[in-house]
């Protein structure tokens, strides 16, 4: 008895001592807002994404090992607007986190933080899977990163006053290069303007209002839904009169129904990043959009 | 000067003849040359003295020009979500209801055997929901689910059942704590009890059409109890969980009774982790514990005649639950498979009237001890082979194990005044197909050959459809 006593309260006093730890524990939903957070924040924070790029953050669950990070997290970052309406809440609410409820310190919305694409004006489920607060997908308009990145500054500053001073020059850091590299991009996408593409899922609005690029068509029918053989050949009938200039998907899409669109209508079909990790060249934040940029002007000639 | 001029440029020694007039000439061209030079080094300056002005002016327009359309932008990105901010907000008395979901479903059922026949041998009936349904068309349960945050503490769940038969439920009504800190959470009111993995999951996400062997004699197929549960989360990275539940115990396993403290309680830990992107587990472990009283079933004994008899007694449940979710690199959305298993194991430990339908003397009424130990297990693994398809199949055993009863160790009934306690192990084995064109919309195709009842094979054939609507919350792993 005596000995179970004095293993629990070891057990105890180590239990404590784990969650006592200093550095801040980051979670966040996306991989693009774990490079960020490790762009401002360096090795004052341990960070890990909840998804990878393989993986559709709409199709994610909340697994054992995701409640156990968001139990421990102090600040969790997502992109919301219900991106991850299947998973987060659940995390959130079988954490027993307190920190990072809706409204708590802990908790950042990043697609709340700018104006958002394709609100849609109605709402109903024959639609597809459609956001109510509209496109939530909004990493890949290098704008909408250096305006995330101001509040998460500030954001971690609160939860962590004594690298206040830390976080706040390598943010400024950051957007100085980021500010430089962005005006980069502009220059060498100017030959890419009027680009029209047929993307996989509705995910590249920010990247195309960005650049000036028009999405013409998308594989699947309606957001959501998995491409079908007959809007397939509706699509191949389309692109004979109209013909888009490339085929667009991302790491996490069965290449297949692009492949088949491209065989029939001689369009190249293009595999994008889309998030940090999607490619070998997108390493971090910056590798992500000299990449994507690569990728799309090296079959748009 | 024009003298010393001259007389400079001559070298010393020649003898030039340099007249005044010409002397003159000299200087007035000289004269006007630098006048002329001066006008149009004049006018050259003039003339980029204007230019850049021009230049100036052309881009300060520029600037303003730049800043002009700035500013428009941001008004009208301001003005933009203003009209869609405007145009959603919904009037100020229904912007706080309960998101509201709504299941339908309805079942075809083609039984080989008569569902009203329905038993299960080995183990005492239960008095719940388990048979198979009935044959032909007909409606399923309708449930309506209301949930919503209460306030920044807690959140509130309603789930109501409307029974095909115009009945109406309660299957789950509770508040739960929201980050009550430290890992804990906090249940409280009528909630499906944390026994195994299957219980806790709505009929509605499951993935056969009906419950599997083992719940249906040890839970009544789904347990829900009316009290409290506390759960705290270590802080670890692999997940852990340790959880206490302490309700009224009313239902089977328990019954309900008039008393002031709380008639069962359940205690439960869970294990969770990945292996690897593609692999993610959970294990699960349960004890639930409660006393009956007056839990009564109906039998046959050896004339054939019916009886009603019942237990008082204490009943101890054991579950050992695990799943394995596996999808390439983590994601699902093409193919992923789901292996799923649990093992229950009860003991009951009391009295067993017997309440004899003859009034021949060694028939009547008549108390016993009773001893059980009876365990089953079912196993089922579901696979989906492309979007929107998915196979499925499952097994199921029982094991009547061992049932000592006092009435016959002692002489005074036979064995065979308890047919439902004869020794058998009842499996199952059933198929299915799914399709499902969203997350909300599921149609079913389901065989079993159902082997519960001792001596009857029953050969199934379900056919189903699920739909949900509305605000439909996420699912638990």
């Amino acid at each position: 008895m005596k000995k179970l006593m004095l293993t629990l309260i070891a057990t105890g006093i180590w239990l404590l001592a784990q969650s006592a730890t200093a550095a801040l524990k980051v979670l966040t939903c996306e991989p693009e807002w774990a490079a960020l957070v490790q762009e401002l924040a360096g090795d004052r924070i341990s960070v890990s994404s909840a998804t990878t790029a393989a993986q559709d953050a709409h199709h994610i669950e909340a697994r054992p090992s995701l409640i156990a990070r968001a139990r421990n997290a102090d600040l969790v970052v997502c992109s919301g607007s219900e991106l991850e309406v299947g998973w987060l809440p659940l995390l959130q609410r079988q954490s027993g986190n307190e920190r990072i409820q809706p409204g708590a310190p802990g908790y950042l919305e990043t697609s709340q933080l700018v104006a958002r694409l394709e609100v849609p004006k109605s709402i109903d489920r024959s639609l597809g899977d459609i956001h109510a607060s509209g496109n939530p997908h909004i990493h890949l308009d290098p704008r909408n990163i250096a305006r995330v990145a101001a509040v998460l500054r500030d954001r971690l500053a609160q939860l962590d006053p004594g690298n206040a001073g830390v976080y706040a020059s390598r943010t400024d850091q950051f957007l100085q290069r980021w500010r430089e590299a962005t005006q980069r991009w502009e220059a060498k996408a100017a030959p890419l303007k009027g680009l029209t593409m047929v993307v996989y899922h509705k995910n590249m609005a920010y990247l195309n209002a960005w650049l000036g690029l028009r999405e013409v068509g998308s594989l699947e029918p309606k957001p959501g839904i998995p491409p079908t053989t007959a809007h397939l050949a509706d699509l191949v009938t389309r692109m004979q009169s109209e013909p888009a200039k490339v085929i667009v998907y991302v790491p996490y899409n069965n290449p297949q129904a692009a492949e088949f669109l491209s065989e029939r209508t001689k369009i190249p079909a293009v595999m994008l990043p889309f998030t940090v990790g999607g490619s070998d060249g997108a390493k971090d934040l910056f590798g992500l959009f000299d990449d994507t940029l690569a990728r799309l002007l090296a079959v748009a000639k | 000067m024009a003298a010393v001029l001259a007389a400079a440029l001559v070298p010393p020694g020649t003898a030039v003849a340099v007249t005044e007039a010409e002397v003159k000439e000299l200087r007035e061209q000289f004269q006007q040359m630098k006048r002329e030079y001066e006008q149009r080094i004049e006018a050259l300056e003039k003339r980029l003295q204007q230019a850049e002005g021009t230049a100036n002016k052309a881009e300060n327009a520029a600037a303003k020009a730049e800043g002009v359309a700035a500013q428009a932008e941001v008004q009208a990105l301001k003005a933009e979500s203003a009209a869609v901010q405007a145009g959603s907000r919904p009037a100020a008395d229904s912007a706080f209801n309960p998101g509201v979901s709504l299941v339908l479903n309805g079942v075809y059922g083609n039984l080989s055997q008569d569902p009203a026949r329905f038993r299960i041998t080995g183990l005492a009936p239960t008095g719940g929901e388990v048979g198979p349904g009935k044959r032909g068309l007909s409606l399923g349960e309708s449930e309506i689910a209301l949930a919503a945050n209460v306030d920044y503490r807690f959140r509130g769940t309603l789930i109501a059942a409307l029974q095909p038969d115009n009945g109406i439920g309660v299957e789950e009504g509770y508040f739960q704590s929201l980050g009550l800190s430290h890992g804990f959470t906090l249940k409280a009111g009528r909630f499906y009890s944390s026994v195994g993995y299957q219980n806790e999951i709505h009929a509605h996400a499951w993935d056969f059409t009906d419950a599997p062997l083992a719940n249906k004699v040890f839970l009544g197929k789904q347990l829900a109890d009316d009290g409290l549960q506390l759960k705290w989360l270590a802080p670890t990275d692999t997940y852990f969980e340790l959880g206490i539940e302490a309700g009224r115990g009313r239902s089977f396993p328990g019954s309900d009774r008039d008393k002031n403290g709380a008639g069962a309680a359940n205690l439960f830990a869970h294990l969770g982790g990945d292996i690897g992107a593609s692999t993610a587990w959970h294990l699960g472990l349960s004890n639930l514990r409660t006393t009956a009283q007056n839990r009564s079933y109906s039998d046959f004994d050896s004339t054939g005649a019916e009886v009603s008899n019942s237990f008082d007694g204490a009943s101890r449940l054991w579950v050992l639950d695990g799943i394995l979710k596996w999808a390439p690199n983590g994601n699902g959305t093409d193919t992923n498979f789901k292996l799923q298993g649990e093992y229950f194991r009860r003991s009951e430990d009391g009295n067993l009237t017997y309440n004899g339908a003859n009034a021949v003397a060694a028939r009547a009424t008549s108390v016993g001890t009773l001893h059980s130990a009876q365990s089953g297990w079912y196993a089922q693994g579901v696979y989906q082979f492309m979007p929107m398809w998915r196979i499925g199949y499952r097994y199921d055993r029982l094991d009547s194990g061992s049932v000592k009863l006092g009435l016959v160790d002692s002489g005074t009934l036979l064995a065979a005044d308890f047919p439902i306690f004869a020794p058998y192990r009842a499996t199952r084995n059933s198929v299915m197909f799914d399709f499902n064109p969203s997350e909300f919309s599921r149609l079913r195709l389901q065989l079993a050959s159902d082997k519960s009842r001792l001596g009857a094979t029953d050969t199934q054939l379900f056919l189903q459809y699920i739909m949900s609507l509305g605000a439909h919350g996420a699912h638990a792993f």
